[in-house]
This record gives C-alpha cells, sequence and structure tokens, in this order.
C-alpha cells in the first residue's frame, strides 16, 4: 500500500520504513520559529522548565515582525526581552526588520524540502509550499521543543486536492483556496493534512502556492502540502530534488480520509465575506446582492451602499498571504496609469526586505505609489491590527490578507473582505467592490 | 457543579481574547477581556468551577496559548464542545485546561444552566440528561492529571 505526502516525510524524519495516518510518533525537529509577540511568553515557560541551554541555537529563528516598527508602549519590551534571551542562549537567527516570519523561513533557507518545522504562529502552515512539514503550535510546547528538539505529533489522515487545467485570466492560487476553504468550510480539514496535486499547482510558482499553503489553517488543517519540483529546488538554492524528495508525492494506492476534484475552468474571482473566513461568494454575488439593498444603507456585516454596490473605505495588499512580488506587480499592473478613489486609503505593505527591494528595482512600487498608494515597512503590517490603518464601526476593508475575523482590524464592527491583489487593486481604483 | 456560558459555532481564537491584549504581560492582566466581543460580561460574571460549552470548531484561528490560558486563570473547570480547532486543543492540554469533545450537549443547554461533569466517566449531566463525553488516550489524561506539560516534564515517571 502506498503512501501520503505526509506519511512519507515522517517516515524519513524519524527513520522508519513506514508510518500511516493514526500513528503517534515522536518527531526530530529539523527548525522551529518563534516571533516577537510570543517571545516573552516562551522564554518564561522555557526557563520554568528548568532547561539550561537550547537543545539547538543553529536551529532556532527569532523573527520581529508583528510590532515592526514599534508602535506602542508594550512592544519595545518584546523586542528587548528577545534580545537578552538570544544572548543568553547563543541564538544568531534574528530578523529585526527583515520581513515577515512565515515569508523569511524559506525565502532566507531556513526551511527546505522534506523538512519538519513548528512555529508559535498558526500560519506556519505556509513552509508546505516547498513539501516541508510545519505547523503552528502554543508557547509551551515551543519551550519544550527548545529544550528536547522533539515533539510529538499524530500522523493526520490526508485530504487529496486535484486541481487541473487553466486559470481563467484575472483568477489567481488565492480564488483557489478561498473556493477550497468554502467547500471544506471552516472545520472541513481539522486535524488533516492538505495535499495539492494536478496540472493547475505544478504550473503555478512557489509564491502562489505559498499563498494557498498559508490559508490552509482556515479550514483547520495541520498542514498543505505541495510535492517539490524543479520550482522549489530553485527556490530553496538546491542543486535538483535528490533522492528522497523525488519519492514526496501522494501515492495513487495510498490511503485518503476525502479526495476533491476540481476544474481550473470553474474558478471565479472569490471574497471571504464579514466575518468568517468560510463565507465565501464570487465577487459577482457580492455585487448582486449589494444591488438589492437600498442605496445610502449601512447594513451591519455589509457595509454601506454607494453606487450601486459596497463603498470601500480602505484597501490593503500585503501579508504572508499576498505580500511577494507576484502579488504587488499583479496590483501594480492593474493601478498603472490611474489614481485610487478619493477616499480609499491604499496599503502596500511588502511581505519582506527582499520583496520590497525587488519591487523597488523593477518599478513597481513606483507605480503603486503614483497610484496613491501608502508603502509601509515589511512586516505583517495591518494584518494583525496593530502597526497603522485600523478602521472604525461600518467601514469596508477589502485585504489580501488570511484572516476576517470580528475586531481583528479595528472595532468588532469593521467589515473586512479578503480577496485577491487583483480584486484588491480593482476595488481601491473604483471606491467599491468591483469584479 | 457549575454554571453554563454558551457559545456558538467556530469561535476563533481573537474572539476569546483579542489580539491588543496579548502584549499585557501577564495571563491576570488579560483575563478580565475574555470573550470581550461576544459577551461583555463573561469575565465579571463567570465563577471558578464554570463551563464553557460550544457548537463545533472551538478555538479555530491563532496559536495564542494565551485563549485557554485566560480561561483558565478565571476558574473555567472545562472547555465543552463538539469539536474543537487543533492548535487549540494542544495547547489546553499543555496547560492543563480539559477540552472535552461532547457531542449533543450544545443543543440542550443555554447560558446559566448547571452541569455537572464526571472526567473519571466521561459523562456530563445536565438538566437530568446524561451526555457521554469523548475520553483522552491514556498519556495526554497524564498530562492533563498532571496539570499540564510542565508539571508532566518535572515528573516523567509519574
Amino acid at each position: 500500500m502506498g503512501s501520503t505526502l505526509i506519511e512519507k516525510i515522517f517516515a524519513h524524519n524519524i527513520g522508519a520504513a513506514s508510518v500511516k495516518a493514526g500513528d503517534i510518533i515522536t518527531v526530530n525537529v529539523d527548525r522551529v520559529m518563534i516571533h516577537d509577540i510570543f517571545i516573552p511568553f516562551v522564554k518564561d515557560k522555557f526557563e520554568e522548565m528548568g532547561f539550561q541551554k537550547i537543545w539547538n541555537p543553529e536551529r532556532t529563528v527569532l523573527i520581529y515582525d508583528h510590532l515592526v516598527p514599534a508602535s506602542q508602549l508594550d512592544d519595545p519590551r518584546h523586542h528587548k526581552i528577545g534580545d537578552d534571551f538570544c544572548d543568553k542562549y547563543g541564538v544568531r537567527n534574528v530578523h529585526r526588520s527583515d520581513g515577515i516570519c512565515h515569508q523569511l523561513m524559506t525565502e532566507a533557507g531556513y526551511v527546505k524540502p522534506g523538512d519538519v518545522a513548528f512555529g508559535t504562529d498558526s500560519h506556519t502552515v505556509t513552509y508546505g509550499c516547498v513539501g516541508a512539514f510545519s505547523t503552528g503550535i502554543g508557547y509551551t510546547e515551543m519551550a519544550s521543543i527548545l529544550g528536547t528538539g522533539k515533539l510529538w505529533v499524530r500522523v493526520p489522515e490526508t485530504i487529496r486536492v486535484n486541481i487541473e487545467g487553466t486559470l481563467p485570466e484575472g483568477v489567481t492560487s488565492k480564488d483557489v483556496i478561498l473556493t477550497i476553504i468554502g467547500d471544506l468550510r471552516a472545520d472541513g480539514a481539522t486535524y488533516k493534512s492538505l495535499e495539492f496535486a494536478g496540472s493547475t499547482v505544478e504550473a503555478m510558482s512557489v509564491a502562489s502556492r505559498m499563498t494557498m499553503s498559508n490559508m490552509t489553517v482556515e479550514c483547520g488543517a495541520k498542514c498543505g502540502l505541495f510535492s517539490p519540483d524543479e520550482k522549489t529546488a530553485e527556490y530553496c538554492g538546491l542543486d535538483g530534488l535528490d533522492s528522497f524528495l523525488q519519492t514526496l508525492h501522494g501515492d495513487d494506492d495510498a490511503v485518503y480520509a476525502q479526495v476533491l476534484n476540481y476544474r481550473a475552468e470553474d474558478f471565479v474571482p472569490v471574497m471571504a465575506c464579514p466575518s468568517q473566513v468560510d463565507k465565501i461568494k464570487p465577487v459577482t454575488q457580492v455585487i448582486a446582492e449589494a444591488s438589492e439593498i437600498e442605496e445610502g444603507n449601512i447594513v451591519p456585516g455589509v457595509g454601506l451602499i454607494k453606487d450601486g454596490s459596497i463603498r470601500v473605505d480602505q484597501v490593503f495588499i500585503g501579508s504572508c498571504t499576498n505580500g511577494r512580488l507576484e502579488d504587488l506587480q499583479a496590483a501594480a499592473s492593474i493601478l498603472k496609469g490611474k489614481q485610487v478613489a478619493p477616499f480609499v486609503k491604499l496599503i502596500v505593505t511588502p511581505a519582506s526586505r527582499k520583496i520590497y527591494r525587488e519591487a523597488l528595482a523593477d518599478g513597481t512600487l513606483a507605480t503603486l505609489a503614483e497610484a496613491g498608494a501608502m508603502i509601509t515597512t515589511p512586516g505583517c503590517g495591518l494584518c494583525c491590527g496593530r502597526t497603522g490603518g485600523i478602521l472604525t464601526d461600518n467601514e469596508v476593508v477589502v485585504a489580501t490578507n488570511n484572516r476576517n475575523f470580528l475586531g481583528r482590524m479595528g472595532t468588532s464592527k469593521v467589515n473586512i473582505y479578503l480577496a485577491s491583489p487583483i480584486t484588491a487593486a480593482k476595488c481601491a481604483v473604483a471606491g467599491k467592490i468591483v469584479e | 457543579m457549575g454554571k453554563v456560558f454558551r457559545f456558538h459555532k467556530d469561535v476563533d481564537t481573537d474572539q476569546i481574547i483579542a489580539s491588543q491584549y496579548l502584549l499585557y504581560p501577564t495571563v491576570d492582566e488579560m483575563k478580565v477581556h475574555a470573550f470581550e466581543s461576544l459577551d461583555a460580561n463573561f469575565a465579571s460574571e463567570v465563577k471558578p468551577g464554570d463551563f464553557v460549552v460550544a457548537d463545533d470548531n472551538f478555538g479555530c484561528g491563532s496559536s495564542r496559548e494565551q485563549a485557554p490560558a485566560v480561561l483558565k486563570a478565571l476558574g473555567v473547570r472545562a472547555v465543552l464542545a463538539p469539536s474543537f480547532a487543533r492548535i487549540f486543543y494542544r495547547n489546553c492540554i499543555n496547560i492543563g485546561l480539559p477540552a472535552i469533545v461532547c457531542d449533543g450537549l450544545y443543543a440542550a443547554v443555554e447560558t446559566g444552566d448547571e452541569i455537572t461533569l464526571d472526567m473519571e466517566k466521561g459523562t456530563v449531566t445536565a438538566k437530568g440528561r446524561t451526555f457521554p463525553c469523548t475520553k483522552l488516550p491514556v498519556h495526554l489524561q497524564k498530562i492533563l492529571d498532571q496539570g499540564g506539560l510542565i508539571s508532566s516534564l518535572d515528573n516523567p515517571e509519574a
């Protein structure tokens, strides 16, 4: 009997011939990531547990991104505690203003295909884009890994997602993963591995795959995996795929909990509507429903109806979901030679310093700035509602990040619509939700 | 016996404790803001020994361990739901807050009802009806019994 992708990664990690879904195993951790919000709690737990040293400082990465640049009085304290922790325990992999943790972990080469990685953040699932197992944990478990280098996991069942064909013009991997989340619902993949395959995902860039892996936690998944290929090897700086990495695909005779089959041509631009990530509607449907509401009405959970659609107060293009070069370029292609609507605040936040510099060099940032964008420092930015751009009651933001939970970007009456960078840029120009 | 505080499906960790409070130095300072966006009176009304009862997928969203930690700090005896989000569930075990999978209870109770939990038998009693709950695997129950991961590391043989 064959194996799923996650079963192969875990079997290799523990040196077993095979493992099966449901097995409880203790894995050897290849890499851990801690970010600035949770480092004080990790430190306290680590010391409370009585550990004297970190099992492997080289495998430990600390990234400041949620609180960069520090904007509130409590923020610098977290960075000070992080710096002291690294000095004391010899952690040298520290990034203080280089970008979002989930971008940097693969971009800076910390996570490679086949690795097993953990992070103190639910979007740690992102590294599945290169064929690594990675998932989020709490700070107590992180402290225990820092001391031991090990963690128990249950080998998850797998939902296989096959996507074949060519995506329509203007439809991105963001529309694909939002649609899948809408079909599976917010708990449809809880405790499970999502395994993506088919000609559509093979044709995607690693950046586009990253968008999909990143959001798999929004349907509860433990990981969201792609098979490594030549594009992965190039992105990760590998000299091709070795014999183990070449085996990293789900076997045809593996046992799957569920198989979903999609035709790429069927995907359309979609949005996650306030305030659930699985409240997915085609953009055309959002507009059609708004046109049924009387002009000038403010509807809780929808927004203000203006000019026959939903008025947009702010647009956010960034985050570990959609803050990469191809995302900024896609937005720039829409905004080139245009101006955002006068009342719209457009915030663009590159996911990393490297992306920022690339977008600077190729003119993307100039195009965005000329169209009226505020371009901010790399980091989490508005996604976690900390470093600028928060909104107030009944305002509408169209955002490219991964969550639209109540209160995430300001008051609990802010309406957050999640969409692709293309849809977001179009909305910024129109000042209302448009396709 | 304790009082029920009942919440809906897909309650995310931002609703349990919002992001802006995660920067407070201690869980005790955060706990008064638990469930603030859903029930502003929760933190002042909940008493040690009370229960949180919810529908499916409780604790989805972020990895913040402060979500179960504020509930434990407020004295919540256990969280009961038909299903839990993965990270929240692990965090509960690691900090010693019972997260109990229980079908049927959500539909049978309202906020304010009194219920009784028997962890050894694996049952909850509400309004004269008894609901079975799923028991934890032995090694996870052991972590929970010892008050969480830290205590269990201290007592590896226990």
